[in-house]
């Protein structure tokens, strides 16, 4: 399985050349990495380029709503133990970003690929994939994103009868729905903390009961499976029972979950726990994620946080009170328009931090924070932020164009 | 219900809550805390049944199957009804709205019976789903300053005689029967198309609940400088879309 040892047809290399050349053009035009379109053009020539592509390779897919760019990064690192690896490091998640990465890596034996959910299905039928990681689905994107529990449904019904093995958080009742379709499952307790979008049976309608870390529906039996991995505090406990300590750079829970799914992932390409955790340790930041940066001589931590259950896990992880704290919220396209959701979240968590926010969409911050009873101030900009944030490293937290935003301001 | 404790009653937030719904519940129960009245607010969950001591219910938006898994527990259940028969507010938004009606078109597209507590039906429109900023004028009658939300729905809904709309729209679809209509009301049961939350835009609205509850024509003023800046913002973003 080693490399790409055929080569590629006449009519696949011309689509690859083709579609480097655009994202050339499109780089010295100041366009971005030009991946995408270059990625869309190799397409336009060789619609099966991605199937070719991932032909040499042995695929390993990767979706959530969250968590999936970090994740593909720990996976990448631990299975180069075992081989080089191609990847979308950098979250160009769709077919036309997924093509281009792979027509980068002529020598590698896996390819370690993000997938936007709404192509999951898609892609695992395009690259016949070896491994599927599937770590959590809730509401994301609300003014156009299908119902998260017909994104389930249609996870399961495009993997029914995959190949692959398909390696699942066994916490989020809408990931089980979708990964018991397929024949071979490995499920990892990886816990979730947010619990709102799964009060129905996505089964039969029912109510979920979820006593303490368990889950079943009362009505039609379906329920939490057995996990064979599991993550447990500071540590995954493997098949055997034996706990491997996790120690990563990345910050909080929701990393340590990624961390033990990816875990289970390698050890299915006979990578051992140890070496796979032991290569995750490397990983500092991902796409500027928690990136610890230094602005106006201050420092701020870089956190991405793109819908109710990522702003959960991300008040879990971040420096106690005084720290200081600046949210930041755009509404644009890439963030959906609805900002409702930002009501969804309990910002009572941020009580005793002294609040900064900004962004597009502040005047909603401002009302939701006024209604949580919290004190705010409602900043111009960055500089006005960090110029009023008392002493101490600061915690930014933004969505996901606001996050860009703040990462262009401080160069990151 | 014209003692000065307020219960608010939030309905199967396991279904109706897609939207940032508790958000409504949330600045009904602030704005009346800031007007020292007492508030008790319970949520209650699907399979719970509906107490019908309350004074305040909100029903919120949701998906379309679980809107059809709420219609058919709040029929067989029968609280919210009863409650209304003594008089208790509802204010519901979207699939909320649309169970409150005679009849709406369910996930699997057949006609479902809601709870027949506003004269309204609901279809499911064919053109694109409405998604956007809304600005419109609340029906006079309620002395109310103008409506500002955003809609994300597929739903026509047609008033019978007994409701009345609660808003003409300046600017977005409404109850997209083309006629302008936004919402409908009658004496104490509320619905309408508005997320936002719909309260969080137009705090009025939950001041006018509150005054319905306690039976009283005024409440102490709050500071309502970040409800008026965010109006403001979201006025002009309808009248003119970045």
């Amino acid at each position: 399985m080693a490399g790409n040892s055929e080569p590629l047809t006449p009519r696949a290399k011309l689509a690859v050349t083709a579609g480097r050349a655009a994202a050339a053009v499109s780089r010295v035009a100041g366009k971005g990495s030009g991946s995408v379109i270059g990625g869309k053009v190799a397409l336009r020539f060789d619609p099966d380029l991605l199937a070719r592509l991932a032909r040499h390779l042995d695929v390993v897919l990767v979706s959530a709503t969250n968590g999936k760019t970090t994740t593909t990064r720990l996976l990448a690192e631990a299975l180069r133990a075992g081989g080089p690896v191609v990847s979308n490091a950098l979250g160009a998640n769709m077919p036309a970003g997924i093509t281009s990465a792979l027509a980068g890596g002529s020598d590698a034996r896996f390819g370690v690929i993000e997938v936007d959910e709404k192509y999951l299905a898609g892609v695992a039928r395009d690259v016949t994939p070896k491994a599927i990681a599937l770590l959590n689905l809730s509401r994301d994107q609300l003014d156009r994103a299908a119902e998260t529990r017909m994104l389930a449904e249609k996870w399961r019904e495009g993997l029914a009868g995959s190949e692959a093995i398909v390696v699942a958080n066994a916490d989020d009742p809408l990931i089980v729905w979708a990964a018991s379709s397929s024949p071979t499952v490995v499920w990892v307790g990886a816990g979730q903390e947010w619990k709102d979008d799964a009060w129905s049976c996505p089964s039969c309608g029912g109510v979920l009961q979820r006593p303490s870390d368990d889950w079943f529906c009362g009505e039609c039996g379906f329920r939490r499976p057995a996990p064979t991995w599991a993550l447990s505090g500071d540590h995954v406990v493997d098949p055997y029972g034996v706990a491997w300590p996790i120690h990563l750079q990345l910050p909080g829970r929701a990393n340590k979950s990624n961390a033990a799914v990816s875990t289970a992932v390698a050890a299915a390409f006979g990578i051992d726990p140890k070496v796979a955790l032991e290569r995750m340790y490397k990983v500092q930041a991902v796409a500027g994620r928690y990136d610890v940066v230094t602005y106006r001589q201050r420092q701020v931590r870089l956190l991405l946080a793109k819908n109710p259950a990522g702003w959960l896990e991300t008040f879990s992880l971040i420096d106690g009170p005084p720290a200081p704290v600046v949210l930041s919220v755009n509404a644009r396209g890439a963030d959906g328009t609805d900002t409702s959701w930002l009501w969804d979240v309990d910002y009572t968590r941020l009580a005793g931090h002294p609040i900064m926010v900004l962004g597009d969409r502040r005047l909603d911050l401002a009302v939701r924070l006024e209604v949580a009873g919290l004190e705010f101030r409602v900043c111009a900009d960055l500089d006005e932020a960090v110029r009023s944030a008392p002493p101490g490293r600061i915690e930014a937290i933004a969505n996901y164009t606001a996050f860009q935003d703040l990462r262009r301001k401080v160069g990151n | 219900m014209s003692d000065s404790s307020l219960r608010l009653v939030w309905v199967y937030p396991d279904l109706l809550s897609t939207y940032g719904d508790q958000g409504n519940a949330l600045v009904v129960e602030r704005r009346a805390q800031q007007r020292r009245v007492p508030v008790t607010r319970v949520d209650v969950r699907s399979d719970q049944p509906i107490p019908t001591s309350g004074d305040i219910y909100l029903v919120g938006g949701g998906e379309d199957r679980p809107q059809r898994l709420a219609a058919e527990r709040l029929r067989r259940d029968g609280g919210l009804n009863r409650a209304v028969a003594n008089g208790a507010i509802v204010f519901s938004v979207c699939a909320g709205y649309q169970i409150l009606g005679h009849e709406f078109v369910n996930d699997l597209g057949h006609p479902e019976p809601g709870l027949g507590l506003l004269d309204v039906v609901s279809t499911r429109g064919e053109g694109e789903r409405c998604v956007g900023d809304v600005l419109a004028d609340i029906d006079p009658q309620l002395g109310l300053p103008p409506l500002t939300g955003f809609e994300n729905h597929q739903g026509v809904t047609h008033l019978g005689p007994t409701a009345r709309p609660l808003a003409r729209v300046r600017i977005g679809r409404g109850n997209g029967t083309g006629d302008g209509t936004e919402g409908a009301f009658n004496d104490t049961v509320f619905g309408t198309y508005m997320h936002g939350p719909v309260m969080a835009r137009n705090p009025h609205i939950a001041d006018m609940l509150i005054k319905l509850a306690l039976d009283v024509n005024a409440l102490p003023p709050v500071d309502d400088q970040w409800y008026d800046a965010l109006r403001a913002e979201r006025i002009a973003a309808a009248v003119q879309p970045a």
